[in-house]
């Protein structure tokens, strides 16, 4: 389970409340903070260092609304000083209520119109294979409420049939989208053939085993349960 | 000789032969004449089925991964279907790549509304920094995606199948005749009837096969070497579609513009030949050089 005690995690409700204002235990609830951190730690090769190498893993947050706990990761992990916090969607910031991927380096895209994340990460997990380049990761984040957009389902039905292996999807599930998915969103997954895991989007050693185990020759749906939107 | 389609196919599959770092997404549109390249070049040449929106998106994935895409498929769905992708996707991500389309405005003139995009160049204008090629010619196609194909620019390329006898393979605006009584502007495949339509008259010709970026300064050149400030546009898109553009280069001149292109007011529920919707549009030799003597005489 959630250890609150990992280094650096225990920073990211003062570094959300920073920009929100909120306190911290409404910080805590941001349905995108867990999933988030256990990439940026202990799943993504991303750091300050390598994030213009070719070679790096991907991460594109296409759910680019609500990127505080987004911006508090990429803080905790370097990519942003802490003091830039609190200049948050004022005129002079980089950090706007959807990342620029132009202003702010380490922002793999700029988002905030939903349904492109999923469709640019098939295009960059294609790319990367047509350089030879197998090692690297692409994920992607979405929102139940995202797969709304028809545009996801596109990408969704080609990734599996290009058995694109190194192409994750992470959905966010708070049980918001309007019309619901029955059965599950995972099935809208599975039956195209994507290796599907659903999972405590709390959970940190669920999450990473979620993230890490193998599926070859299929990309990888994870869909992370948190609370219903309130 | 092969069409502006066909050389356009036949070019990318020498690209793709050559230079490892282009990729090519087809939506289902062409992807039988491009099956050999797709055998030889199966990671780069991509073809997602009927699926307009991830075709763009696909693109702008390849290009942030390093390589140098090309799209492909109808105008109508690769700029009017997919635009808020070419939009994020392309523009506000910031990548490039190269956008080609087949159609045009009535290319396929028994198929109807739905195939016809006479809008997309006006589309694409609506955003900044993109390169918008209009060939009248396949040697001007296969010249302008040649020279499309280095770098990380934006491009869209707007293939057709109405072309002119003879290509032109210059830069801007070509001064093709010089006269005194006016410009007429003629934008790709409309070329050809435009000379036709202004023969014999004191007019000067200015052809362009690369309409964005616009060649002001040629404009403003030619309509003072003329003496007459009077220009007519004619374009094979939405009529007027380059008008502010005129208006631009010409702020300092007092002058007079006639917009000729793809009529805005109505939409054409016509079928049958190219030809046909010329005469609706009145692009056709006749039409034009009525509407152009007209303007000019009054």
């Amino acid at each position: 389970m959630t250890t609150a005690t990992e280094p650096g995690y225990a920073e990211l409700p003062r570094l959300i409340s920073l920009m929100t204002g909120d306190d911290k235990h409404l910080a805590a609830a941001e349905s995108t903070v867990d999933v988030l951190w256990v990439l940026y730690d202990r799943v993504l090769d991303i750091t300050t260092e390598n994030f213009r190498e070719p070679g790096r893993d991907r991460f594109l947050l296409s759910k680019g609304h609500g990127p505080m706990a987004y911006y508090a990761v990429l803080t905790a992990k370097g990519f942003i000083d802490e003091a830039e916090l609190a200049t948050w969607s004022d005129p002079v910031s980089r950090l706007g209520h959807h990342p620029d991927r132009r202003r702010l380096p380490g922002v793999e895209i700029s988002s905030g119109s939903l349904g492109h994340g999923l469709p640019i990460a098939f295009g960059t997990a294609l790319g990367l294979r047509a350089r030879g380049l197998t090692r690297p990761k692409v994920v992607t984040l979405v929102g139940d409420a995202e797969l709304d957009e028809g545009s996801n389902h596109e990408a969704i039905v080609v990734a599996a049939r290009a058995g694109l292996e190194n192409l994750t999807t992470v959905v966010i599930d708070n049980q918001s989208s309007t019309r619901g998915w029955p059965d599950g969103i995972a099935r809208r997954f599975a039956v195209e053939g994507w290796e599907t895991r659903t999972v405590s989007g709390r959970d940190h050693d669920a999450l990473y085993d979620a993230f890490t185990t193998a599926h070859p020759g299929r990309p990888l749906a994870v869909v992370a349960v948190v609370e219903p939107k309130g | 000789m092969l069409s502006m389609r066909e050389t356009f196919l036949a070019t990318t599959e020498r690209i793709l032969d050559a230079d490892p770092d282009v990729a090519v997404v087809l939506a289902d549109i062409s992807a039988a004449q491009l099956a050999g390249a797709a055998r030889r070049h199966p990671h780069r040449v991509i073809n997602v089925g009927i699926r307009e929106q991830l075709l763009v998106s696909t693109g702008a994935g390849l290009a942030l991964a390093g390589l140098r895409p090309i799209l492909h498929t109808f105008p109508s769905f690769l700029v009017e279907r997919g635009f808020e992708q070419i939009k994020l996707d392309f523009s506000h991500q910031d990548v490039g790549g190269v956008l080609v389309s087949y159609g045009a405005s009535y290319d396929m003139p028994t198929a109807g509304r739905t195939h016809q995009a006479p809008g997309d160049v006006a589309l694409i204008d609506s955003l900044p920094g993109w390169a918008v090629h209009v060939p009248g010619h396949p040697a001007e196609a296969r010249r302008l995606l040649l020279e499309s194909i280095p770098g990380d620019g934006r491009v869209y390329l707007r293939l057709s199948a109405q072309e002119n006898a003879e290509p032109h393979l210059g830069v801007g605006f070509t001064r093709l005749r010089s006269g005194r009584g006016g410009v007429v502007v003629a934008v790709g495949p409309v070329l050809d009837r435009v000379l036709r339509a202004t023969a014999g008259q004191d007019v000067t010709v200015l052809y362009a096969s690369t309409i964005r970026p616009f060649d002001a300064a040629g404009l403003r050149t030619a309509v003072l070497d003329a003496g007459t400030a009077d220009v007519v546009l004619v374009e094979p898109y939405l009529a007027g579609t380059s008008a502010h553009w005129v208006a631009e280069a010409l702020s300092d001149v007092p002058h007079r513009l006639k917009s000729l292109g793809v009529r805005r007011d109505t939409e054409i529920r016509t079928y049958g030949d190219i030809a046909d919707h010329d005469l609706a549009h009145g692009l056709d030799a006749g039409s034009l050089a009525l509407s152009v003597k007209d303007f000019l005489a009054t």
